[in-house]
């Protein structure tokens, strides 16, 4: 049986993780390549790279930094942030990204998310969202949550998987950092309305949070956090035993 | 030293820093004198069927490939390189394969339940059906990971190892010197690398 994938996601800043890494036995904390590293020998099912950085030289620095855990690290490896054009995906695909995350660049040009999956093919091509309630309504949040698009999120969603899209994170505004669990509300409508894997993201604050979202939404294909696994909040190995002793699949190491 | 065949599909930047990662010299090529050169064979492959099956056919490589199976050397097909070993695949119409492997790609789609999403992609456990120096290092129910739409049908006699996806599918292969992974050994972990060293540790076939 397929498992449930748990997939850790590292902020990147200038070539350093961001958001605080709080490890023992790490050389090196805020080194993606030592942290990727240890993610997939402690049990991470996939990464997700994200570039938060700005400059042109943090663009060359993240590539290279992206080479290097591809070499070292064989887990399946998404990278987002600065997804703008083909290009874009063209550049970490060659360092050894197997998926690209696109979220305010299909916002801007709505055919990115098709020209992509013609070129590099559906499974290729992650729609990450950035939702959150506007007067009882799911909006889609451009910018890394700054800029409300107006669109309404499960529409949006449903059109870019029509376009191409071959797997959905959905990120709950209203759930991130809360650290009081899934928003499960709004990750079922998600998967009542597309057929590809849909992962969760946001409101993640321990285990128990991780076994509720797969036992409720058998749609949910994956969960999805950064700070609780950096901060060892949540240990993977741990989360993982709890999710087989629960009837979830999961991958263990 | 290991010839990773590049006839213009996929990217084989993973595969060749995973045969690295495990000590091994492999270099990506479409030089037929490397390939003849080389000790194994793998054949990559994403994308459409039809596609890399021609882009195979007119490199002139499958000519070469066909030489050096016929030879004994040890070739192994990943995902869509591992289908192209077959027989023929339904993948929108009907094209031909190369023949090394009995057995046809028949999509996932009617075969499994409606409420199973396609592609399979995520980690599955491995069902060990037959014994084989490419599983030596594996165990069963270890977690493979898989992105595909389609899977090979009728292959019983070169049938290594099955995952169970809302039907049995086939998920290794081997038969004499020609082995097959329908998932990604390079994105595997360190059970996918388990997988690449013992391939590298197979025989000639005489």
């Amino acid at each position: 049986m397929i498992t449930k994938r748990i997939i850790p996601c590292l902020d990147v800043k200038n070539g350093r993780v961001v958001k605080g890494v709080n490890f023992m036995n790490l050389g090196d904390v805020a080194s993606p390549v030592e942290l990727a590293k240890y993610y997939s020998d402690h049990g991470a099912d996939e990464l997700v790279f994200y570039d938060i950085t700005a400059s042109a030289e943090g663009r060359t620095l993240f590539t290279d930094i992206l080479t290097e855990t591809a070499e070292t690290v064989f887990i399946p490896l998404t990278v987002g942030g600065g997804i703008n054009t083909t290009a874009d995906f063209d550049r970490v695909l060659k360092c050894g990204a197997d998926k690209v995350s696109v979220n305010s660049g299909a916002i801007r040009d709505p055919s990115l998310v098709g020209q992509a999956a013609r070129l590099y093919g559906d499974q290729c091509v992650v729609l990450s969202v950035d939702v959150k309630r506007v007067d009882g309504v799911f909006r889609v949040f451009a910018k890394g949550g700054r800029e409300n698009t107006g669109m309404e999120a499960i529409e949006w969603i449903r059109r870019c998987v029509g376009e191409g899209a071959g797997e959905v994170v959905v990120n709950s505004m209203d759930t991130d950092g809360v650290k009081q669990g899934f928003d499960l509300e709004l990750l079922e409508k998600v998967c009542s309305v597309v057929h590809v894997p849909v992962i969760a993201s946001g409101g993640a604050g321990r285990i128990a949070d991780f076994i509720t979202l797969f036992q409720e939404l058998p749609g949910v294909d994956a969960g999805l956090a950064a700070s609780i696994f950096h901060f060892g909040e949540v240990r993977i190995e741990d989360l993982k035993k709890e999710m087989q002793r629960n009837g979830i699949p999961a991958r263990m190491v | 030293m290991v010839a990773i065949v590049d006839y213009g599909v996929g990217n084989l930047f993973s595969l060749r820093s995973s045969f690295r990662a495990i000590g091994e010299e492999a270099e990506v090529t479409a030089d037929p004198e490397r390939i003849r050169q080389a000790d194994r064979l793998i054949l990559p492959g994403v994308g459409a069927f039809e596609d890399a099956a021609r882009k195979l056919r007119q490199s002139g490589l499958d000519r070469v490939l066909r030489g050096e199976a016929e030879k004994g050397k040890p070739l192994m097909g990943i995902c869509l390189g591992m289908q192209m070993l077959f027989e023929r695949s339904f993948e929108y119409g009907e094209h031909e394969g190369l023949g090394f492997l009995k057995g046809e790609i028949r999509p996932l789609a009617g075969r499994i339940p409606e409420k199973l999403k396609i592609p399979q992609m995520g980690w599955n456990a491995l069902e060990i059906r037959r014994e084989s120096p490419l599983l030596k290092y594996t165990r069963e129910g270890d977690c493979v990971y898989f992105v595909h739409s389609y899977s090979a049908v009728g292959c019983e006699d070169s049938l290594l190892a099955t995952v169970e996806y809302g039907a049995e599918i086939t998920a290794c292969v081997g038969k004499n010197n020609i082995y097959g992974c329908q998932f990604h050994p390079e994105k595997s972990g360190s059970v996918g690398l388990r997988i690449l060293r013992a391939f590298c540790e197979t025989e000639a076939a005489v």
